[in-house]
């Protein structure tokens, strides 16, 4: 694999992971149960956005095919897209969404924070302004987990059911593939695996305080980021997310 | 009603060396989260270095019906504000 396929599939998959949860987040405005939290998550969910249009952007420029960000977007179908599964997955009830969000926050900010460090100027600087606003994200919603997990009996049950439902799409995010191996060499990125310890040791201590029990299991629904598979889930999002760019093509406004 | 969160006053300072101004109210279940929703709905638009909040039933406010005794005997006070004095022309513009 080129160095340049391998930084095009990398960026793909940063920049569909805060696409396609970004959508999902939006999913929530003018439904949250409070007006604050209405607020806050479409605040995330801009800001995951406005983070997709700077990953997306430099996808596009390698790629080098005369395509926008916003082509990349609109215009793939779902085979071609590279977000983790856990992105995907229906926002259910609040507990749900915010635990989905709490897990992709843990690893997005670890993540985000080695990116810092890349040997890619381009992917430093998108990661500086990003992980700013990752590391908020995290604040929140750990402290939301926290909050609802040690609350009272109904969202602690809910709590723990969002958990157990998705556990098994936190695995997604430490598999490696010859992608991460091309780019972990040149210094672009870190190896997805070697992440694995440091969220670990985050989710104990927040899941802990919100007394909530780790599912016993390792076991690792895939295909998100390879695009080998994908769930039911992300066609249904994409027909809502792209019928406006289908139905009008190159519609502008 | 018993199963809403409390309501929060909310004081930004807009940049060093302004004082924190009283932008609007919230509602958040403790201190921090109402600090975090302060953030989210009052300084997206980069209006604050500092956020302050206060539990709502912890201000004591005069009351409106006090008025007149309160307000109205400074009305014919006039000698409390400065205008009385010549200012020499060498302190220049005060």
């Amino acid at each position: 694999m080129t160095f340049d396929a391998a930084m095009y599939q990398f960026l793909l998959r940063m920049g569909d992971n805060t696409l396609i949860l970004g959508h999902r987040v939006s999913e929530w405005c003018g439904h949250a149960p409070v007006l604050e939290e209405d607020i806050a998550l479409a605040n995330t969910a801009l800001d995951l956005i406005g983070q997709t249009q700077m990953w997306l952007g430099l996808a596009a420029e390698i790629e080098d095919k005369g395509q926008s960000a916003d082509d990349l977007a609109f215009l793939r179908d779902a085979w071609d897209f590279r977000n983790l599964l856990l992105c995907e997955i229906p926002n259910e009830d609040f507990g749900r969404t915010l635990m989905r969000q709490f897990l992709f926050d843990t690893w997005h900010s670890i993540q985000l924070g080695h990116l810092t460090k890349s040997s890619d100027e381009r992917v430093a600087a998108i990661a500086a302004k990003a992980s700013k606003e990752a590391a908020y994200h995290l604040e929140r919603s750990a402290d939301t987990v926290v909050g609802l997990g040690d609350g009272t009996e109904e969202s602690h049950n809910r709590m723990q059911a969002a958990l157990d439902y998705l556990w098994p799409y936190v695995g997604e995010m430490f598999q490696s593939d010859d992608v991460d191996v091309v780019l972990a060499k040149a210094g672009v990125a870190p190896d997805p695996a070697s992440l694995r310890e440091e969220y670990d040791a985050v989710l104990l201590r927040v899941l802990s305080e919100a007394t909530l029990t780790i599912p016993d299991s390792r076991f690792a629904h895939k295909g998100g980021r390879s695009g080998a598979m994908h769930t039911e889930h992300l066609g249904h999002l994409l027909t809502q997310m792209q019928w406006l760019q289908r139905a009008y093509p190159g519609c502008q406004w | 009603m018993k199963n809403e969160w409390p309501l929060w006053e909310v004081f930004i300072r807009g940049q060093h060396g302004l004082s924190h101004r009283h932008v609007g109210s919230l509602h958040a279940p403790d201190a921090e989260m109402a600090i975090k929703n302060a953030r989210d709905v009052y300084t997206r638009r980069n209006e604050g270095v500092s956020i302050w909040v206060v539990e709502a039933n912890q201000i004591s406010a005069s009351s409106p019906s006090d008025k007149g005794p309160l307000y109205e005997p400074s009305e014919s006070k006039v000698y409390r504000h400065p205008t009385f004095f010549d200012i020499p022309d060498e302190v220049g513009a005060m």
